[in-house]
């Protein structure tokens, strides 16, 4: 048997490490993942040397899917399996989809989210995103040689708290240890600030092709802080497309059409949509199923005044991001451009106009939010040389409680800085009331019924009072990612009862989990080995970490049978690490996470102390 | 970790009403640098815990020492003194009545969907603000007259939550 090896607490055994890790943009469109190769953010090529990802699934009777590319060209033959876009149902139910029955979809009405009926059975739009994660996780992970340790995944900075756990859920069932979820006009700041060494105040546009994003944000040495953001997370490209898709129909004098054709005329019109950025008129040219021909010629003339609507949508929430930073038009430095769609020159120069200046065009609308997002996660991976910067991000949307007659108690505001904590105290409406029914909502309106409802919950076991005596104290925390949990606590009597809640919109652990287990089936993937092999990679991530912080602070802040204890307990887990036993691994891990527990507070501490009498230096300099 | 610091303390200022802004600003972000969860995410779970609860304690003691409101109401309350306590609420009739003038001024604004009004309204208003502030300064940090600066206070609310009407008046005009 082979001796285990132990360091001396404070040696590093390995020498540093480069950590593989990416940046993903999951788009509506198009999705892409790029890293951080030399210090320079590039975006993955496939095989054939496409970054882009066309955001398709088409799922086959056999369970096998195909994605991108090939998807995408297929669409046409496979209507209703071939899903297009489905970022614009993640989080939303059947009623938040306007234009469903303009889509060739069997949609099924779950609670919380909607799903689609395909050959291969009933799919969430979580298992559906979750195909473009894993074909961009192979992609990376063939083109980085090795396992990725995480990723930095981009969602619009509007997106609500529902579609921020979908996106998470998603990356859950993809197997992607996601590090951080970052909003998308921030991922675009972080590409153009560190390229541009900016300073002063920014404003992200950003058109996608389902959602649109406008964020204000300050550049102060090093520092992205999100001052405002507001925007439509269903407004984008697709809308313009939907718009030349009518025009052409209505041209075509045509009224009621086969999933077929609608699934051809919307490439088409997306077709021309592009054509119009470049030229001054585009061709919509199709032969039905039935063989009638639609050959109309838009005009960028026309093309312009069938969206002028669309375009000025994008103007108010931009108005309303500014007045909520206290800022002017003129009080921006720079406009940055970002989205496939800030390629239609109306758009260019309405924003132009509306800031009086040209935004910035010069990197690709398409691939900055990717490179953004990849520089996060190569410094959140813990490699070098990206500490010297921070990001401050915000709550997009307020967050509140519904109290007495349908009216919303804002309890988060919007555009708070994360992570963000707030409470608030309620009481009891009835004598001897023993429960409360706590309604968490988000938006800005006045009545519940108008904003998004994102769940519901119980304390029962509240003491029976007279109304108004209980004091029932409800705890709102919004974490580094931007999601929400919320717990509530009868604080009166000192008995004490409370409930941590994941939001049950989504999806439970369980169906999650159930996910998993479904698409390792036909990825003929061992789950076992796939448990495995991710608690060893949490343990090692554990391991290292301590490793670190030993070398940094092991001599100065613990004494000599800690550093002895933590020695042990180092070994324990290397040792498991080095076998197959799953549970090992898993204890192991517990033990060192739990036996670091005061070391991380002293660490803390410590840090907290640093900022500070960096602070105090300063200004005896001054 | 030390949560029973004072907002003031944790960043190193005095317990004033009147602050410099650019040092409360560099603190901050000093702090910010350091403690921030986005500097922990590859660490262990429990500096990533620690993490989210120091960066969610800076940002709460940030946003209420910039907010003016805020922090007179946080010295207040140091000094022991709850100016917002339910019970507080009686006002002077002139304020009162200056009050429903404003809320005159807004409703005809909104009505007859003025712009130039609202932003004149909106102008007014901060000159009303800035003038209770600079009150709250002589009052908290010179006389040190609590019971004047809590009065004060009260009345710097009323054209707050005007102002924010004014800013949700903008919304339904755009």
């Amino acid at each position: 048997m082979a001796l285990l090896q132990i360091s001396e607490p404070g040696l590093s055994t390995a020498p540093h490490q480069h950590r593989l890790a990416v940046g993903i943009d999951l788009g509506t469109t198009n999705s892409l993942v790029a890293t951080v190769r030399n210090g320079v953010s590039v975006v993955l090529n496939d095989a054939r040397g496409h970054g882009l990802l066309p955001s398709v699934v088409r799922y086959h009777k056999d369970g096998s899917t195909t994605v991108g590319q090939a998807a995408q060209a297929q669409a046409a033959e496979d209507p209703h399996n071939t899903l297009i876009s489905v970022k614009r149902f993640m989080g939303r139910g059947l009623k938040d989809i306007p234009d469903a029955a303009t889509m060739p979809y069997q949609f099924v009405d779950a609670p919380g989210m909607v799903q689609v009926k395909t050959v291969a059975g009933v799919k969430s739009p979580v298992e559906v995103s979750a195909e473009i994660l894993r074909v961009l996780k192979a992609r990376a992970e063939a083109a980085l040689g090795g396992e990725l340790v995480g990723a930095v995944i981009t969602v619009p900075a509007y997106f609500d708290d529902a579609q921020r756990q979908a996106t998470k859920d998603a990356a859950k069932v993809a197997g992607l240890n996601v590090l951080r979820l970052l909003n998308e006009p921030t991922a675009a700041a972080i590409a153009y600030g560190l390229d541009n060494a900016a300073e002063g105040i920014y404003a992200v546009y950003d058109l996608g092709g389902g959602t649109f994003d406008i964020s204000i944000l300050k550049l102060t040495k090093g520092v992205f802080e999100v001052l405002a953001t507001n925007g439509d997370s269903a407004l984008g490209g697709d809308d313009f497309d939907r718009r030349i898709y009518c025009w052409a129909l209505e041209k075509a004098g045509l009224h009621a059409i086969g999933d077929h054709d609608k699934t051809l005329l919307m490439a088409r019109s997306r077709e021309a949509k592009e054509t119009l950025s470049e030229h001054a008129e585009a061709h919509i040219t199709a032969v039905l199923a039935g063989g009638e021909l639609v050959d109309q010629r838009l005009s960028e003339a026309e093309f312009n005044q069938i969206t002028e609507s669309l375009v000025k949508k994008t103007l108010a929430p931009t108005r309303k991001a500014l007045r909520d930073a206290g800022l002017a038009p003129e009080d921006v430095k720079g406009v940055v451009m970002v989205g496939g769609s800030t390629r239609i020159p109306r758009i260019q120069a309405a924003v132009g106009e509306f800031f009086g200046q040209a935004p910035l065009t010069n990197l690709d609308p398409d691939k900055v939010v990717a490179l953004g997002a990849a520089i996060q996660a190569n410094v959140l991976a813990g490699n070098k040389g990206g500490d010297d910067w921070l990001l401050l991000d915000v709550v997009p949307l307020s967050l509140g409680l519904e109290t007495m007659g349908g009216l919303t108690e804002k309890i988060i505001p919007r555009n708070a800085t994360i992570p963000t904590a707030r409470a608030q105290e309620f009481t009891t409406f009835k004598d001897g009331q023993t429960a409360m029914s706590i309604h968490v909502v988000q938006g800005e309106r006045e009545l519940v019924a108008d904003n998004r409802s994102l769940a519901r919950f119980e304390l029962r076991g509240i003491p029976p009072m007279v109304a108004g005596a209980a004091r029932i104290r409800v705890t709102f925390q919004v974490d580094a990612d931007g999601l929400l949990s919320v717990s509530a606590r009868e604080m009166g009597t000192g008995i004490e009862a409370a409930i941590a809640v994941k939001p049950s919109y989504g999806l439970t652990d369980d169906q999650v989990a159930g996910m998993l287990r479904e698409s390792y089936a036909y990825a003929q993937d061992d789950m076992a080995a796939r448990n495995l092999a991710e608690a060893r990679v949490d343990g090692r991530r554990l391991l290292e970490a301590t490793r670190a912080a030993l070398e940094e602070d092991g001599e100065t802040l613990l004494d000599e049978r800690e550093r002895a204890a933590l020695a042990t307990m180092l070994a324990e887990l290397e040792a498991a690490l080095g076998g197959d036993d799953l549970a090992g691994v898993k204890r192991a891990t517990e033990a060192l996470n739990r036996g670091t527990v005061e070391f991380a507070a002293r660490r803390m501490d410590l840090s907290v102390k640093k900022a500070l009498t960096g602070h105090r230096l300063d200004e005896l300099e001054i | 970790m030390d949560f029973n610091k004072n907002h003031f303390d944790l960043f190193g200022l005095p317990a004033t009403f009147a602050l410099d802004g650019a040092r409360l600003d560099q603190a901050y972000r000093d702090l910010q640098a350091e403690i921030h969860p986005d500097r922990f995410a590859h660490a262990g779970e429990a500096e990533q815990r620690l993490a989210m609860q120091w960066a969610t304690r800076a940002n709460e003691a940030y946003q209420t020492l910039k907010k003016p409101f805020e922090r007179a109401d946080y010295l207040l309350r140091l000094r022991g003194i709850e100016a917002m306590a339910a019970g507080n609420t009686a006002m002077p009739m002139d304020f009162l009545m200056a009050q429903m003038e404003w809320r005159e001024r807004l409703a005809e604004a909104v009505a007859a969907q003025d712009m130039t009004a609202l932003e004149g309204l909106e102008r007014a208003l901060r000159a009303e603000a800035a003038l209770h502030q600079s009150r709250l300064a002589d009052e908290l940090d010179v006389q040190k007259d609590d019971a004047a600066a809590a009065a004060t206070l009260r009345k710097l609310r009323f054209t707050e939550k005007l102002l924010a009407d004014v800013a949700g008046a903008y919304d339904d005009l755009a």
